[in-house]
């Protein structure tokens, strides 16, 4: 079980928490003309990679923010974690 | 008879004082307190505890802890038996029942048996090559076969009595294993400031210490590990754990541990739990956990008698018990002279048989002056004895030690061996440490960490006592540092043992000549070296396919003896070096772990929280069958005297659609929304229009996901120009939550809107029927009820009885309708004031079957049909989407598999003979005599008897469906094998033009 600071709230266990999906993923803006293949990466076409990769988390059983973690997918290893408005230190 | 091979010491840490009877497969017993079930029956001179795995082989104990592959016994009766208990792990308590496993009708004589004469028929990899062909015999014929063949021990078929606890632990420094590097570690970790668990398998702290003859300061180890326990006792910052295995290392340094708490106990409280599973989160994890004894392969190396040399001592030291009194000692290093020294010491005179050429070891040396002769370059080839070892061949071996030369027969009780030491690295493998091989003691030993994890001592490859307890006091001070400002660190107190020479690399026996005896290297699974030869000569390459083709190191002891010995032989015959062949993955957990422990508290009604109504006692005073909706329990039915599910059901729906009906509604989700950009917030998450919803006014929304599909559906009203109350369904209460705080919080941070549940704050009651209006009206006389004053989709506030209540008029059923929310904690009131206002109106509660029915006949959407897999369109909720905006999943609808013309959509389904109903999951078809693959239209996903027309009706989800209303087609069932002609009607089966809820 994996151990997450929460930015607001400190290190809790991954049981609080829920994934989200890569960060990195920008929403398309409202209204905007947008060709089908755009359209489809954004809603199903997903990187796996192997090693660092920025993610959301939801703290669900907790203070119910969403915010960013820096977590190697391989070793499960979290680099640094901060909030949706920063950005990672490392 | 009773008690025969006790020692006459009693320096061990068993109380000859108090006697203990224990039954084994129905014998009466006795041994003392603190023995272990083997150790007392090992007094008993009992040696033949099981039958093996494969050839049900007789079979006795090898080791004496965790290590022990063969002495699995039966414990308890009825609903407390247990299987594949270890007899060494098991401490004996007052009317202990035990029997052994894998035998019938006896342990002496076993009909399975057999298998060990047919053993040519029973090589590895045969059950892969025999049960493979043809396919339909595996489930009638091969499985229940190898099932009876191969059973271990006996599942218990009842439920499991006991209580089980969970517990959640947080520490500094974690330090596995109590021996010399264990309680170094720990004591320094400790005196240092740190917060410190030990935790101890036994039920004794000490590790080697309790066995080896050595000594530390001016005092015996023995006398060292306790007065360091004392210490570690009085300190506040340290919690001790014996009878405590830490079984699994997972991520971020979350270890688990496995408490024996009760069984030991003679006259346990009530309250006692029997285990508890402990969740240790540890800033560093010191890995102390020895190493194990490796066994040696040779001629009928298994048979009861035949034990680690470690394993003899400790019986003898600990125990005050021997394993044998004609014993014979067979190793390939010097650490197996101790135990020929404690025979000594009992006035018994072992045989000693050494592959070495030579050794000047201190203790070679001391049991040699004591007049013992010592055969080298020898060794076991081949053993006799049924069911207990009775003698040994004896061989000389030749110079290049792949054959005798010679062989003798010996008589002996039993025989003690040691191919050396393992270190036990299953904890730091787990953590993801990567191994490396240490050449000087052909074993794995930790090498590059992962986690924060550092093995020290024996576990580490540091056999002498000397540098264990210097490595566990300055790991045990380097670690603590990184906690605590005290710098305090403890040096290492001066310590004495004999000392070693080097083993011999050599760990199988040649064959004895002219005869091909089984060498096993896994007991537990029966693996012997010709297994791993015929897999090699069979192409098996990888270490990881030798170990699934042969099982070798498969079983529940997980390998602990055998994966060496495996490896070793492997690179023998590739001609490789062991760290070539490389090592299979070590997995949690380390040792078998009681399934009620993992489970813990959370069985029956804890497995899973539950929610009820404010108005939950109602239901239950008054007759109701509840069905779970999630976690909440929601009123089914309520029968009256001897109805059926279906009349009661029948006649509550009936009720609504004739006179009025009360429901509870209180779990639908609802969220409180705020803020100046909430109506922007909700234009964005609905596919409709919510920019000018009036003040005072609800309106249905329908919300997706980015992929089109519908996400939900509910009501949301404006409360005042910026504060809504939307409501969800009760099944995407939590997911809707997430959802509106993900696109608040992550995509669009600039509006300004909050959210928040008030589910648990409202409590709902749902009042239908064509008299709702006037009961209302009696209920709530300040209150305009009329069309005018409170229309379709109105919302008005009012009290009673100085309780606020909200009043919507909305309606699920389709009837004229209103929802009552009060406060939670005057849900139950404002009920049972409807109910009697109500009675004058016939009003009849009516539960969630009675509400699907109603829904369903309205022709009204739920779960069943927004399963996920359907857009707006296809559900009849297109003149939801509004096409003048954006909103979330919009750009979906457009894509070419959303618009084509024959898309599926939402009909209703009458059978033609109006009784038959349509079990939900049909698929619909056109051509009932087709040849399969009949091509599929769609599916039956909601079906209930229609009141209104008195007949079955179904909504289905059909290709083209707006084309095939009045076309005749079958609803087919395969799981029940039926077919059901069917006529294609709309899906608004009653009310069509939803007259009744405007009226
Ligand atoms: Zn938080």
């Amino acid at each position: 079980m994996l151990e997450i600071k929460c930015p607001y709230c400190g290190k809790r266990s991954q049981n609080e928490f829920s994934y989200g999906g890569d960060a990195t993923i920008k929403r398309p803006q409202l209204g905007e003309e947008i060709s089908t293949e755009d359209w489809d990466n954004f809603v199903y076409y997903r990187d796996n990679p192997r090693g660092k990769h920025s993610e959301l988390w939801h703290h669900v059983s907790g203070c119910r923010q969403w915010f960013k973690v820096s977590r190697d997918t391989a070793t499960h290893e979290i680099f640094d974690t901060c909030k949706m408005n920063e950005d990672f230190n490392v | 008879m009773s008690n025969n091979f006790r020692t006459t010491n009693s320096n061990g840490l068993i109380n000859k004082d108090k006697k203990i009877n224990f039954t084994f497969n129905g014998t009466i017993y006795h041994g003392y307190e603190g023995d272990t079930l083997a150790s007392a029956l090992i007094a008993n001179g009992v040696h033949l505890v099981g039958r093996s795995f494969k050839y049900h082989r007789p079979r006795g104990f090898l080791g004496v802890g965790v290590e022990e592959p063969n002495a699995m016994v039966q414990l308890h009766d009825g609903n407390k038996s247990e299987p594949n208990i270890i007899a060494t792990e098991v401490e004996l308590v007052e009317g202990l029942k035990a029997k052994s496993q894998n035998c019938w009708p006896s342990v002496q004589f076993d009909i399975g048996e057999i298998n060990n004469v047919l053993n040519r028929f029973f090589p590895a990899g045969f059950y892969y090559k025999t049960f493979m062909w043809p396919k339909s015999f595996w489930m009638k014929i091969y499985e229940p076969f190898i099932r009876k063949a191969a059973g271990m021990g006996k599942a218990p078929l009842l439920p499991d009595p006991d209580r089980y606890e969970h517990n959640y632990e947080h520490c500094d420094v974690l330090v596995v294993g109590s021996g010399p590097s264990g309680l170094a570690s720990a004591l320094a970790a400790a005196k240092n400031g740190a917060r410190v668990i030990l935790a101890e398998d036994k039920p004794n702290f000490g590790g080697s210490l309790l066995t080896d003859e050595v000594t530390i300061g001016n005092m015996s180890g023995k006398e060292w590990a306790s007065d360091t326990i004392s210490q570690l006792k009085s300190m506040p910052n340290v919690i001790l754990k014996k009878r405590s295995q830490v079984f699994g290392y997972y991520d971020h340094n979350m270890t688990v541990m496995i408490e024996r708490v009760r069984d030991h106990i003679e006259n346990p409280s009530k309250y006692t739990p029997r285990q508890r599973l402990h969740y240790i989160r540890a800033g560093e994890v010191i890995v102390s956990t020895g190493s194990i004894e490796r066994p040696i392969s040779f001629g009928n190396n298994d048979r009861p008698g035949i034990v680690l040399a470690s394993a003899a001592k400790e019986y003898m030291k600990v125990y005050e018990t021997l394993v044998g009194k004609k014993p014979i000692i067979f190793t390939n290093n010097d650490t197996a002279y101790s135990t020929a020294l404690e025979f000594i010491k009992n006035d018994i005179e072992p045989i000693i048989v050494d592959t070495r050429d030579s050794s000047n070891g201190e203790l070679v040396k001391e049991v040699q002056q004591k007049g013992i002769s010592i055969k080298f370059n020898s060794g076991i080839a081949d053993t006799k004895g049924h069911l207990k070892i009775n003698s040994a061949i004896i061989g000389k071996l030749d110079s290049s030690k792949e054959s005798f030369i010679s062989e003798e027969t010996v008589e002996c009780d039993c025989i003690c061996m040691s191919g050396g030491w393992t270190p036990t690295v299953h904890l730091s493998s787990q953590a993801g440490n990567k191994l490396k091989f240490n050449d000087d003691i052909d074993a794995f030993v930790p090498d590059k960490k992962r986690q924060k994890e550092t093995a020290i001592g024996a576990a580490n490859g540091s056999f002498t006592l000397n540098q264990s307890l210097a490595e566990g006091f300055q790991v045990g001070f380097d670690l603590s540092n990184k906690f605590t400002d005290q710098n305090n660190p403890t040096n290492s107190p001066n310590s004495n043992e004999p000392s070693y020479e080097k083993h011999e690399k050599l760990w199988c026996m040649p064959l004895p000549s002219g005869k091909k005896p089984k060498r096993f290297i896994d007991f537990q699974n029966d693996v012997a070296v010709s297994d791993v030869e015929l897999a090699i000569r069979e192409g098996f390459r990888s270490i990881e396919h030798v170990k699934r083709y042969t099982t070798l190191g498969m079983a529940g002891d997980q390998g602990k003896t055998s994966n060496l010995n495996g490896l070793q032989y492997v690179s023998k015959i590739e001609k490789k070096i062991v760290p070539e062949v490389g090592h299979t993955t070590f997995r949690p957990p380390y040792t078998p772990v009681t399934i009620g422990a993992i489970v813990g508290r959370e069985v029956g009604n804890h497995y899973l929280p539950t929610r009820k109504s404010p108005i939950h006692t109602w239901h239950e005073e008054n007759n109701a069958v509840f069905v779970a909706a999630g976690l909440w329990q929601r009123p089914r039915y309520y029968p009256r005297g001897s109805e059926d599910m279906n009349s009661a059901v029948n006649r509550e729906a009936a009720n609504v659609r004739k006179n009025v009906g009360i429901c509870d509604v209180t779990t639908l989700g609802k969220i409180d929304i705020k803020g100046p950009d909430a109506p922007e917030f909700l234009n964005r998450v609905y596919t409709n229009a919510w920019l000018k919803l009036p003040v005072g006014k609800a309106r249905y929304g329908v919300m997706l996901r980015e992929d089109g599909m519908v996400f939900d559906d509910g009501t949301t009203s404006r409360l005042s120009e910026n504060h809504f109350h939307m409501t969800t369904t009760t099944a995407q209460a939590a997911n809707v939550l997430s959802h509106l705080e993900y696109y608040l919080q992550v995509v669009w941070p600039d509006l300004d809107v909050n959210v928040l549940s008030t589910t648990e704050q409202w409590s709902g009651i749902a009042v239908a029927g064509p008299k709702s209006r006037d009961l209302l009206s009696k209920l709530f006389p300040d209150v305009d009820m009329s069309n005018e004053g409170l229309p379709f989709m109105g919302l008005v506030d009012s009290s009673i009885d100085g309780i606020k209540a909200r009043i919507y008029r909305i309606s699920f059923s389709g009837e004229l309708a209103y929802e009552v929310n009060v406060e939670s904690n005057y849900g139950l009131y404002m009920w049972k004031k409807i109910m009697e206002v109500g009675q004058s109106f016939d009003i009849q509660p009516y539960g969630t079957e009675a509400l699907s029915t109603l829904r369903i006949e309205m022709g009204h959407v739920a779960g069943a049909e927004l399963d996920g897999r359907t857009i707006p369109f296809d559900v009849g909720l297109n003149s939801m989407v509004s096409q003048k905006k954006d909103f979330i999943g919009k750009r979906s609808l457009s894509k070419d598999a959303f618009t084509e013309s024959d898309r599926q959509t939402i009909v209703g389904l009458v059978p033609l003979d109006k009784k038959t109903k349509i079990p939900e999951g049909s698929h619909i078809i056109e051509d009932n005599s087709a040849v399969a693959p009949i091509p599929k239209l769609g599916h039956v996903s909601s079906s209930c008897w229609s009141v209104e027309y008195n007949n079955p009706f179904s909504i289905a989800i059909i290709k083209d469906g707006k084309n095939k209303i009045g076309k005749n087609l079958y609803a087919v069932s395969p799981l029940k094998d039926i077919s059901i002609p069917v006529e294609v009607v709309s899906s608004h089966y009653v009310d069509p033009e939803g007259s009744r809820v405007r009226s």
